[in-house]
């Protein structure tokens, strides 16, 4: 610690000089502070990582396919377009069986998309949610692999939330579909996929309210 | 009469040494940590709620810029006694009538994310400085000549040969134009590639029970 050497006490009774004082500062915790702030460093610098969203696609295979019939009553398309922009219309968009459905515009704030998904799929996402909370709170203890699967069995049974499609037009950004995938994930949805626009659409899209 | 000993005090350690052992430490740190090559082209890239790692190791990753500039980068793979940028590379070059010397290759096989059309490869890996390499990056062609598949194409396909086991991730800015990003997809599963890995950051968003609208 840091030291101060004191002379010798004057002669009693005598006129008292100021005593002379000399100090000398002990190095020690400067070096301790140096050493954890150089550890805490090397090891904050290892853990910035990029991480990544893995999205798997359908094989495109040469031959024409034949369209997938899914159920229209689940169905919820939503289209990107530039400016951020979220428009989105529930069903089916034929030309053949008018009237085509409203498209509703949104965008990507919590109150946006966001609120609109999980209407449409509270209950798988209720079922996901108290799982993992339950999970949290110690009710529950499973390895994460066998957490994981779970929640990817609950996502493959569900037979009621939404399908969502997800169709980007030439004035969607690369971060707007990201978000969107996203919002998917944090949804819980259980089916969606990216698929090209239709002509019709871009019709909808000229045509939709600003 | 036995000695008085001297009243004890507290013993004074000199740091010295130790302040001399963690300067060495530090030279053989910084020494030792080898430095990033430059990356062709600043990313910024779109958040998302992911917290799934990129792997180190047999990666290839197609860098999108916002202009929509095209680059790429692999790695050698696991094995280090492999030279898969050199493979690759000799593999172009063999595609594109380009013969390219062994110094040529074994600048490449240390170098990172590069974007360039082949007719200018030869030029960039003589360049003298990082300026002049700079300039010449003006991204890969994707768009097919004459009926052949386009160059990002044959970069991809003979990446994947090189290493069969090796991931691709797509590193897009957020602000480019999700066409190119289709366009690269759309060639990456002619390549019989369908999962993809979209570089983020993380930023963590959290939604409960209590969000669900009644």
């Amino acid at each position: 610690m840091a030291e101060i050497i004191e002379q010798e006490k004057g002669k009693k009774g005598g006129k008292r000089r100021p005593k002379k004082l000399s100090t000398r500062i002990d190095m020690t915790p400067m070096v301790d502070l140096m050493c954890l702030l150089i550890t805490f460093f090397m090891l904050t610098t290892a853990f910035s990582k990029p991480k990544v969203m893995v999205i798997t696609m359908p094989e495109k295979s040469k031959v024409d396919q034949p369209q997938v019939k899914i159920a229209a009553w689940r169905t919820l398309t939503i289209l990107l377009t530039g400016d951020d922009a979220v428009y989105y219309y529930a069903g089916e968009a034929n030309p053949r069986k008018p009237p085509l459905p409203d498209l509703i515009k949104s965008d990507f704030s919590k109150n946006g998309i966001r609120k609109v998904l999980l209407e449409k799929n509270k209950d798988l996402f209720r079922q996901i949610a108290e799982y993992r909370e339950k999970r949290i709170s110690g009710k529950l203890i499973v390895a994460d692999t066998t957490a994981d699967a779970a929640v990817k069995k609950m996502k493959k049974e569900d037979m009621k939330g939404p399908i969502i499609l997800i169709k980007a037009d030439e004035k969607a950004k690369y971060k707007n579909v990201v978000s969107i995938i996203d919002e998917m994930s944090i949804c819980n949805i259980a089916s969606y996929a990216v698929v090209d626009i239709f002509p019709i659409e871009l019709e909808m899209l000229k045509n939709a309210p600003k | 009469m036995p000695k008085l000993k001297p009243p004890v005090r507290t013993p004074h350690i000199d740091m010295t040494p130790m302040v001399d052992l963690f300067s060495v430490l530090l030279i053989f740190l910084l020494l030792t940590a080898s430095f990033r090559p430059q990356e062709a082209t600043t990313i910024t890239s779109p958040n998302s709620v992911s917290e799934k790692q990129a792997p180190d190791t047999s990666i290839m990753t197609i860098i999108l810029n916002k202009e929509g500039k095209v680059f790429f980068n692999m790695d050698n793979g696991k094995d280090s006694t492999k030279h898969t940028r050199v493979d690759v590379l000799t593999e172009m070059g063999k595609q594109y009538n380009i013969k390219f010397t062994p110094k040529e290759l074994y600048d490449f096989g240390h170098w990172a994310s590069f974007g360039m059309p082949m007719v200018d490869f030869k030029k960039w890996l003589n360049a003298k400085d990082s300026k002049e390499k700079e300039l010449l990056q003006t991204g890969i062609p994707t768009d097919s000549v004459d009926n052949q598949p386009s160059q990002l194409f044959f970069w991809v396909r003979f990446a994947r040969l090189a290493n069969p086991n090796a991931e691709v991730a797509i590193k897009g800015d957020g602000e480019t134009n999700y066409k190119k990003v289709k366009l690269v997809m759309d060639l990456l599963q002619e390549n019989k590639v369908n999962k993809f890995n979209l570089v983020t950051n993380l930023e963590k968003q959290e939604v409960t029970l209590k969000d669900l609208p009644k």
